[in-house]
């Protein structure tokens, strides 16, 4: 399988075109020969738009194995200190979508020490079973054992397809599961789609995010992928339960591991305003320095970092480190409100890549609002506590 | 101690697009760069050698063009470079690519500890060092912060675990995954470089180098994963202003915060 050159076909035309054409370079033409070298991805690009028929793709068939064999979307249910982390419920909200197209069920699974409760608790989302990997030995994270009981959940129940939070857990944990299941792995999903075959189809960014790129596994199973936090929305949770608690054996040789964890720390809440997912940054719209408070009040709501324009650090209101600009700290956020702040170029150098630029200004010239995918004209002294008071309320509902 | 640092040579920008009428991927005319994630776990790898007496070989797996990431290493001290390059590992997803890289392992011979940048700027997965350790059959960690000691036997290391650091006492041979600013990596010597006036030696391993490889395994063919197909993105960067009184906007503004699950 992979692509074939027609030699006949080939001309020093044709050659040119083909050798301009690939986007890797993979493909050279010497001494009237043309070649593929082993720069070559497998795009496809000289068979679609290369001179017709030089180029083809030439499927290769493979024994295909029995899908029916595998059944059920398994969702990986990861703890931390004593919570299910919150993109498991997301994962568990996809699968039940996916499962549905299928006619699945829908599976989480466990590894810990004392689990009692967070299967219980998992069992208010809608899943079928929640299969229980339960020892002291297992109470903190080392690679052999936490393997060696997600695989041993494969060979017994044979899912479908595997869901795994790509938290730094799940991305050390997922490869190292996938290859001795001998499957592919998909990492850091967006979009996920059930195939009425049960192919899933896993789509994903590729070259910093200027491509997207449709991924299947259309011969193996289980199929397998990684999704971050928050792409995928959490379903209700039902005040009923439903579904099972399965305890599945944990042996000797699952627990022996070559790695011992000799401490865990918790890390400090502050984290680096580079680093931040969401950020609260004001400017010189606000007018003195208790007001502040209400900008806190809002981060704190969307559990974002605070963060400030230089004219606020010349004053003294907040440490240098919270300065986003060229002479401050570059950020890249999911989001960003910018709130009474003008937007200069230097501000606007340090913030510009974040995803998602929400700016409240009066001054409907403000540069900020040439940057901003959303924009508020208006006063912030009224918006802000406005939208202090709705997030509020809305926690209450 | 004997250390192997994985790196991989990507292209110079991520910049890569598709024309959407086309359907053509623009190519980039940027030359390759060693990826700069390996720079920290190969500073790592430097350091750790120069403590321990030790040395740094170090393996890729790619074209032809990728030995010039490999002489880079060189020139920053490595003692040897291999690449692993023939065209039945191309188009290989992680599977094929940890398996063609634990085959060039197994060839380069003995070995306590294996080091690979956290991930790569185009592949972007960070799957092919857990998927390695586990094809060479030993422990590994990720998201290494800090190397904290180092026995014969044994390596103690720090790891980020997002809201917690875990410290791990891990046994030799092991393989880390190196988070990115875990060090100051040094900068490739000029002197090195002049010394070496272009006469690196990479040594190439190919397909029939490799003792009972198995190619039904390697490559696009050894790929579990596939590529249906590639697209541009949705470029929804349209820009959004509103205006009304504070109800209005604090509703909206509510509202969309809301839809895109930040509240």
């Amino acid at each position: 399988m992979g692509i074939k050159i027609h030699e006949e076909l080939v001309t020093a035309e044709s050659a040119e075109a083909l050798v301009s054409l690939c986007p890797f370079g993979a493909i050279e033409y010497n001494d009237g020969k043309l070649s593929i070298n082993s720069g070559c991805k497998n795009c496809k690009m000289c068979v679609r738009k290369g001179p017709a028929g030089v180029m083809t793709w030439e499927e290769e068939t493979v024994k295909a194995i029995d899908k029916s064999l595998w059944k059920g979307i398994a969702v990986f249910a990861e703890e931390r200190r004593g919570k299910i982390h919150p993109v498991t419920l997301e994962l568990i909200g996809k699968a039940k979508e996916l499962a549905a197209v299928i006619d699945h069920p829908v599976y989480a699974f466990l590894i810990g020490s004392a689990q009692d409760a967070l299967a219980e608790e998992l069992l208010h989302y809608g899943v079928d079973k929640v299969f229980v990997y339960d020892d002291p030995a297992l109470a903190h994270f080392t690679i052999s054992p936490y393997t060696a009981a997600f695989y041993d959940f494969i060979e017994k129940v044979k899912p479908s397809s595997i869901l795994v939070g790509a938290t730094n857990l799940g991305r050390s944990l997922a490869p190292r599961v996938a290859a001795r299941a001998g499957t592919g792995l998909t990492a850091d999903c967006t979009v996920l789609k059930m195939k009425e075959n049960t192919d899933l189809v896993q789509i994903r960014p590729a070259f910093g995010g200027n491509i997207m790129a449709q991924i299947v596994t259309p011969n193996t199973r289980p199929q397998f992928c990684t999704v971050r936090y928050k792409i995928f929305s959490a379903p209700e949770r039902n005040a009923e339960t439903s579904g099972e608690i399965v305890r599945m054996a944990v042996t000797e040789e699952m627990l022996k591991s070559g790695t011992e964890v000799l401490e865990i720390r918790e890390k400090p809440q502050e984290i680096d305003i580079s680093e931040a997912e969401t950020i609260v940054a004001f400017g010189r719209g606000l007018q003195k320095e208790s007001d502040m408070e209400m900008v806190k009040e809002l981060a704190d709501l969307l559990g974002a970092q605070v963060a400030c324009t230089r004219p606020v650090i010349e004053k003294g209101w907040l440490g240098p480190k919270k300065q986003i600009g060229l002479s401050g700290r570059t950020v890249k956020p999911k989001l960003i409100i910018a709130i009474g702040i003008s937007g200069s170029v230097q501000f606007a150098a340090g913030m510009k890549g974040s995803d998602f630029i929400v700016a409240i200004n009066e001054d409907p010239n403000a540069g900020v609002f040439d940057i901003a995918h959303l924009g508020l004209v208006g006063d912030l002294y009224e918006i802000v506590p406005a939208l202090i008071e709705k997030i509020k309320e809305g926690r209450h509902v | 101690m004997k250390i192997i640092a994985c790196v991989k040579q990507v292209p110079g920008t991520s910049e890569v697009e598709i024309d959407p009428v086309t359907g053509a991927m623009k190519r980039d005319t940027v030359a390759g760069k060693l990826n700069p994630y390996d720079l920290f776990s190969l500073e790592t790898a430097l350091s750790l050698a120069e403590q321990t007496n030790g040395t740094v070989r170090t393996l890729s797996m790619g074209p032809p063009q990728a030995a010039a990431a490999l002489k880079e290493t060189l020139w920053m001290g490595a003692e040897s470079a291999v690449l692993l390059s023939d065209r039945k590992f191309g188009g290989a997803d992680v599977a094929a690519t940890s398996l063609a890289l634990s085959y060039g392992i197994r060839e380069m011979g003995d070995y306590d500890l294996i080091l690979c940048g956290k991930q790569t700027t185009d592949g972007d997965t960070a799957q092919v060092g857990p998927e390695l350790a586990e094809k060479l059959g030993i422990e590994h960690a990720a998201n290494v912060t800090k190397v904290l000691d180092v026995t014969d036997h044994d390596i103690t290391v720090e790891i980020d675990l997002d809201d917690a650091v875990e410290v791990l006492k891990m046994h030799l041979p092991c393989l880390l995954t190196v988070n990115k600013d875990a060090n100051t990596p040094r900068l490739p010597s000029y002197v090195k470089k002049r010394e070496m006036d272009g006469k690196e030696e990479i040594r190439v391993i190919t397909f029939a180098d490799i003792k009972n490889a198995d190619e039904n395994k390697l490559g696009l063919k050894g790929s579990p994963t596939q590529v249906e197909r590639i697209f541009p993105p949705d470029k929804n960067k349209e820009k959004e202003m509103l205006r009304g009184d504070k109800e209005q906007l604090s509703g909206e503004l509510y509202r969309i915060l809301s839809e895109r699950k930040f509240v």
